[in-house]
């Protein structure tokens, strides 16, 4: 029954229609590993050779990029059993793997039977067992699905594999961006937006059914609403000077952006239903890049009012801006985590860039990479990685990293830069 | 029907431009902003900065000492403001093409232009959009005190979205930090 209510879930998340296919796909490198991860087998799953995905091979791939796994390499397989009943777990006691996940796929009907079952090889018990009836289009996400049960089932915490990502790429010379919607592992990419003119700041609404952004389509800029399943677009903000940054409230009725209409930018918060705007800060000096806490109370933003770009925190319904970051000369684009007790942000130090988290009840910042050109962070909706733009070879290029620092990625593309991702929520 | 005239208005700007500028590329992309902005005025103003003078410096409406162009004759070097590193100000430097095209649209109350403000690529993008914004308003601000009306201009920043120069050193970066003057 549960494994149903999951099968109508996937199927809701694969009915990406309006969508063109985008050229490039995103590969992932592991730039840096940890240690004390967890080991596992995934067994090529029985039948899968005439099946377009390989299970295994994908499930593998998002268990290892999270670094909280160090999935076995096949090569090393004594036998390659594709159900429970033909786990001899005495082989797999050997190669000192805690776990092996076994599965099989069958062509039937309007596309595959997928079985899948995870043991505990030194209690030589069944974890999980699960059955899936998908269409051929669906075994990918199937996969993400099945790597999230893993995920949550070993580590305790809610997988974010069978999510997705939007960024924002560009030709090289600037000739054309896109707005482009991926799989979490940059497989599947969809571009929803292609312009001559620059598109920036996609923002997720929490449901994940839209995307909010800003455009130059007309050489002036815009916010605009998209529905990323029928494409269809609505013009929010478009007036005079700076529309930026927009930001959903955790209610999916209102955003918050960035205006310059009445003289220099400030943060003002728009109701989607009745359209009034309320104004949320009052300075002379540049107040942008607004982010909204999880549970809909505050708004924090940088500003430039001491002088420096620095992170303040206001009351969503406007009122006293509280300066929060305090490290370093240029703190700037927060973006919350999911339960809201902290943000990422991107921090200058000696003249590099580098993505930091900064816990907003000790005040404490930590920074997580190396820095350079670091940029444009985005929580996974678990909270466990933060994905982010960075500049590999003079190129932009994605990048991500597990909020304690340990395990970094990047996700290469083949041409142009890529830029501002931004990751969904869980498709409720 | 609005649509065709608008079509057929910034055609025509677009061959105007084309005989009176030597680099056609830029020109077009200047006319085609123009247009895009105020196109009622297109048909007419040709005739303003000359029939037919070959680019920079010779034709164009009459420019200040130092044969600094203003208007939509202006070369490209001629239409970009440059800025130093982390600031608004307006160097002594720009000031003579800040004037050149005031004199033009003070000349002219029907033309209008773009200010287009840039910047390098180090920072967040949409702070990065606030400076660009805060530049082009310093641009608007000189053409103000030298007699521009405020209708005739309109601010667009593209932050560090759109660099004239690629690279990630100071010399692309002196490059990008700019405001471009766009009829």
């Amino acid at each position: 029954m549960k494994a149903i209510v999951r099968v109508a879930q996937l199927l809701l998340l694969c009915l990406l229609s309006v969508a063109g296919p985008a050229r490039a796909e995103l590969t992932i490198q592991i730039t840096k590993g940890v240690e004390g991860a967890l080991p596992i087998a995934i067994v090529p799953f029985g039948g899968n050779a005439g099946a377009p995905d390989d299970i295994a091979a994908i499930v593998t791939a998002d268990l290892k990029r999270s670094g909280r796994f160090a999935p076995l390499a096949p090569s090393q397989f004594i036998d390659r059993p594709t159900e429970f009943g033909q786990i001899n777990f005495g082989n797999w006691r050997s190669l000192q793997v805690n776990h092996v996940a076994v599965g099989s796929v069958r062509a039937g009907g309007n596309g595959y039977t997928v079985q899948f079952q995870l043991a505990d090889v030194f209690q030589g018990g069944q974890v999980m067992a699960y059955s899936f009836d998908v269409r051929a289009n669906e075994l990918r996400r199937l996969a993400h699905h099945i790597a999230d049960l893993i995920y949550e089932k070993l580590t305790g915490e809610k997988g974010a594999f069978a999510t997705r990502i939007a960024y924002i790429t560009a030709a090289p010379g600037g000739r054309s961006y896109a707005l482009v919607v991926a799989d979490s592992d940059g497989y599947n990419p969809q571009t929803v937006l292609r312009s001559a003119q620059p598109i920036m700041s996609p923002a997720w609404s929490p449901d994940g059914t839209r995307l909010a952004y800003v455009t130059f389509e007309n050489r002036t800029s815009q916010i605009v609403v998209q529905d990323v399943y029928s494409g269809a677009r609505q013009t929010i903000s478009a007036s005079p000077g700076i529309n930026g940054a927009p930001t959903w409230a955790p209610d999916g009725r209102r955003l918050a952006f960035t205006l310059s209409k009445d003289g220099n930018p400030e943060i003002y918060a728009y109701d989607l239903g009745g359209g009034t705007l309320t104004r949320l800060t009052t300075s002379s000096a540049i107040d942008t890049e607004a982010a909204w806490s999880p549970d809909g109370s505050s708004i924090v933003f940088t500003s430039d009012r001491g002088g420096s770009p620095q992170l303040y925190r206001t009351p969503a319904s406007g009122g006293s801006a509280e300066r929060i970051s305090f490290a370093g000369d240029y703190n700037a684009r927060p973006a919350f985590s999911p339960d809201g007790k902290s943000v990422a942000l991107m921090s200058r130090s000696g003249g590099r860039f580098a993505i930091a988290v900064l816990n907003l009840a000790t005040r404490q910042q930590k920074t997580l990479t190396e820095g350079g050109m670091d940029e444009s962070p985005s929580f996974a909706p678990n909270g466990s990685m933060i994905i982010y733009a960075t500049q590999r070879g003079g190129r932009g290029v994605l990048a991500a990293v597990s909020v304690d620092g340990r395990v970094q990625q990047t996700l290469l593309s083949q041409e142009g830069d890529v830029r501002e991702p931004a990751w969904a929520p869980y498709t409720r | 029907m609005n649509t065709l005239l608008k079509s057929l208005l910034i055609a025509s700007s677009l061959a105007l431009f084309a005989g009176c500028s030597s680099s056609g590329g830029t020109a077009g992309d200047g006319s085609a902003d123009g247009a895009a902005g105020a196109s009622t005025y297109g048909a007419g103003r040709g005739s303003a900065f000359g029939g037919g003078a070959g680019g920079t410096g010779a034709g164009g409406a009459a420019g200040p000492a130092g044969g600094y162009v203003g208007g939509p004759g202006a070369s490209e070097a001629q239409r970009v403001v440059y800025f130093d590193f982390d600031s608004s100000d307006i160097r002594a430097d720009s000031r003579p093409v800040i004037e050149a095209h005031a004199q033009y649209l003070v000349q002219n109350p029907g033309a209008a232009v773009v200010l287009e403000g840039h910047t390098d690529e180090r920072g967040s993008r949409e702070y990065n959009i606030a400076l660009g914004e805060r530049r082009s308003t310093a641009v608007r601000r000189v053409m103000e005190t030298l007699g521009v009306k405020s209708q005739q201009m309109r601010n667009v920043s593209y932050g560090k979205e759109r660099p004239a120069v690629a690279g990630h050193d100071e010399a692309a970066y002196s490059q990008n930090r700019r405001v471009e003057i766009a009829y």
